[in-house]
């Protein structure tokens, strides 16, 4: 009988414990939200005031603005829709050039660094803090960033895109990479190391044949996250179809930015479904291997 | 002196042309693996480096321009030193931004996670209600995720104006697109049997799902949430460039004033808070994934 009560008492301190662990989550979370509205300017009756104009932009962006097909909708004449297409399908491939470059060289900076920062192949600490700082500043520092500071120090261009985008790639693949080398099997390292091996021909024969497939896979993601990169580094003068997407925008040429924003998504979405084909394949030829 | 050996193994001395015409039978990819196959990595290599070659050659990357572009970059840097706005008002200011950004980030995420959960359910094999509803659900979302933050922040300035109201919105709107997808993927990962627990005493779908699907996905779902905030501390920094409030704005205008210092100190401001978020967020991440092994 008595251990009866004692047992029911636990459970409602037990009870009232969760209680008040989930009202005082339901307080922190109610006065975040509330300090980050009113940093934020929420304005409600604006939003629903105007909540017209988000529709209405689309319903304008999709109306064609000029030409013989005034006033239609915009895909009763792709013709004229599309009219620039000349002109916008070469700046998508220098956008897609643009992620596949930034990707291939910050994967190579990533490839280089990360066997530094991980905990089992650099037992030096200092270096390996170092190395850690020194990825997390490139990928903490968003790319766009980057790519102002490189259009003043490389000129305007795609160069400064390309080069904004591999340094944030070395710094986010750098640390995924490093993860990946943390939990590698180290007894082929140990091998090589008791046959006398050097450090280099360590990781080229130990380690790379271990992380190869993930580094891989990696990659594969982190060029579907740059396409997008890329396709906004116009924004700021760094090349790519951006720079014509924002002055449709600016200059209020509705057509042109669905026109631009299709192609954009279009192309993203085909590298997505390529890319995840891709890498469902090198998974199964791993688990076959 | 004989070496000792498992039973069943092949002695090398032992290999005589019978046994390696055997091996060779058995095992004829080994030996001879098709020359397409053996030369793939080095064709991959080859075609790979060409592309890089020509995106090079595209781009006008020399070494003259990549020195001169480092060289100003080290002018930069020595430039940047002291860090410092050039005066407590104008970091106050900085720092102010700086909130906003945060704010921005977090009531962004936080509108995201509400919106993405429940399309989430439809857009998940298990959950959804009719496969037309899930194809639809997973485009639309695969559609609002191809565009940019950016471009989102631009079409909602449109709407509410300049200020970070619209940098609000345009996280929530990108953001919807991605949690839900990856949301999805969670409830499409969750473990059948409780489902099937559910279902077998007379539950309803909708009970299947509440008591079935739902205490499986919501640590996973709220350490997504988690892990975005403190991504979209970093994109929200920089959406003040087309003018949706936070940090960016300033950030920007510094760097085309040549202002180095004030970039300098917006930089650290925006490392500093991240690193912040991100030790609170792995505090709470782990928390919850504790408090879920717990409940189960």
């Amino acid at each position: 009988m008595g251990s009866q009560a004692d047992h029911a008492r636990h459970w409602r301190e037990v009870q009232r414990r969760k209680r008040g662990h989930t009202l005082m989550f339901c307080a922190g979370l109610a006065a975040a939200t509330l300090w980050s509205a009113w940093m934020s300017d929420v304005n409600l009756s604006k939003l629903f005031s105007n909540i017209g104009n988000f529709f209405g932009y689309f319903d304008r962006i999709l109306t064609l603005d000029s030409g013989p097909a005034m006033g239609r909708r915009v895909w009763t004449a792709p013709g004229e829709w599309l009219w620039g297409l000349d002109k916008w399908l070469p700046l998508l491939a220098d956008t897609l050039l643009m992620a596949y470059l930034g990707t291939l060289l910050g994967a190579l900076g990533a490839l280089a660094l990360c066997f530094a920062p991980a905990r089992n192949l650099t037992p030096n600490p200092w270096a390996r803090v170092a190395a850690r700082r020194f990825l997390e500043f490139c990928r903490t520092v968003p790319e766009i960033v980057f790519a102002l500071i490189f259009v003043v120090a490389f000129g305007l261009g795609p160069m400064a895109g390309v080069l904004a985008i591999a340094v944030h790639t070395a710094g986010a693949l750098g640390k995924q990479f490093s993860e990946v080398v943390e939990n590698i099997d180290m007894k082929p390292v140990e091998g090589l190391m008791a046959s006398g091996a050097a450090r280099w021909p360590t990781i080229r024969f130990a380690v790379i044949p271990q992380i190869l497939s993930n580094v891989v896979s990696y990659c594969l993601m982190r060029f579907e996250i740059n396409v997008r990169g890329a396709s906004v580094m116009g924004f700021v003068g760094a090349g790519g179809i951006g720079q014509d997407l924002i002055e449709a925008i600016r200059k209020f040429y509705y057509a042109d930015v669905s026109a631009l924003l299709l192609l954009i998504v279009l192309c993203v979405c085909v590298i997505d479904f390529l890319s995840e084909k891709l890498r469902h394949a090198l998974l199964e030829r791993e688990a076959h291997a | 002196m004989t070496i000792p050996s498992a039973p069943g193994a092949m002695r090398l001395t032992h290999a005589d042309a019978a046994s390696i015409a055997r091996m060779r039978a058995r095992h004829p990819e080994a030996f001879h693996a098709p020359p397409l196959r053996r030369a793939a990595p080095y064709l991959i290599v080859a075609l790979a480096t060409a592309l890089a070659v020509f995106a090079l050659w595209r781009f006008e990357f020399s070494p003259v321009r990549l020195a001169t572009g480092l060289a100003r970059l080290g002018d930069m840097a020595v430039l940047m030193v002291p860090p410092w706005p050039g005066g407590l008002a104008e970091a106050w200011t900085v720092v102010k931004a700086l909130g906003e950004t945060v704010a921005i980030a977090f009531l962004g995420t936080l509108l995201a996670t509400a919106f993405a959960f429940p399309v989430a359910f439809l857009a998940a094999r298990n959950t959804t209600f009719s496969g037309v509803a899930r194809f639809l659900t997973r485009r639309g979302l695969d559609g609002v995720r191809g565009v940019d933050m950016l471009i989102w922040a631009l079409l909602w300035i449109n709407v509410v104006g300049l200020g970070p109201f619209a940098g609000v919105l345009a996280v929530m709107t990108s953001d919807f697109g991605a949690l839900g997808k990856l949301f999805s993927e969670a409830i499409e990962a969750a473990d059948r049997k409780p489902v099937e627990g559910v279902a077998s005493t007379g539950g309803s779908h909708w009970r299947q799902v509440r008591f079935g699907v739902l205490p499986q996905v919501l640590p996973v779902i709220a350490g997504q949430a988690l892990y975005f905030f403190e991504s979209n501390t970093r994109s929200s920094a920089i959406i003040g460039i087309v003018g949706a409030g936070g940090i960016g704005l300033y950030l920007s205008e510094q760097i085309r004033m040549f202002e180095w210092q004030g970039v300098a100190f917006a930089i650290i401001l925006i490392l500093i808070a991240v690193a912040i978020i991100d030790r609170i967020s792995g505090v709470l991440r782990a928390a919850i994934i504790n408090g879920g092994v717990q409940k189960l």
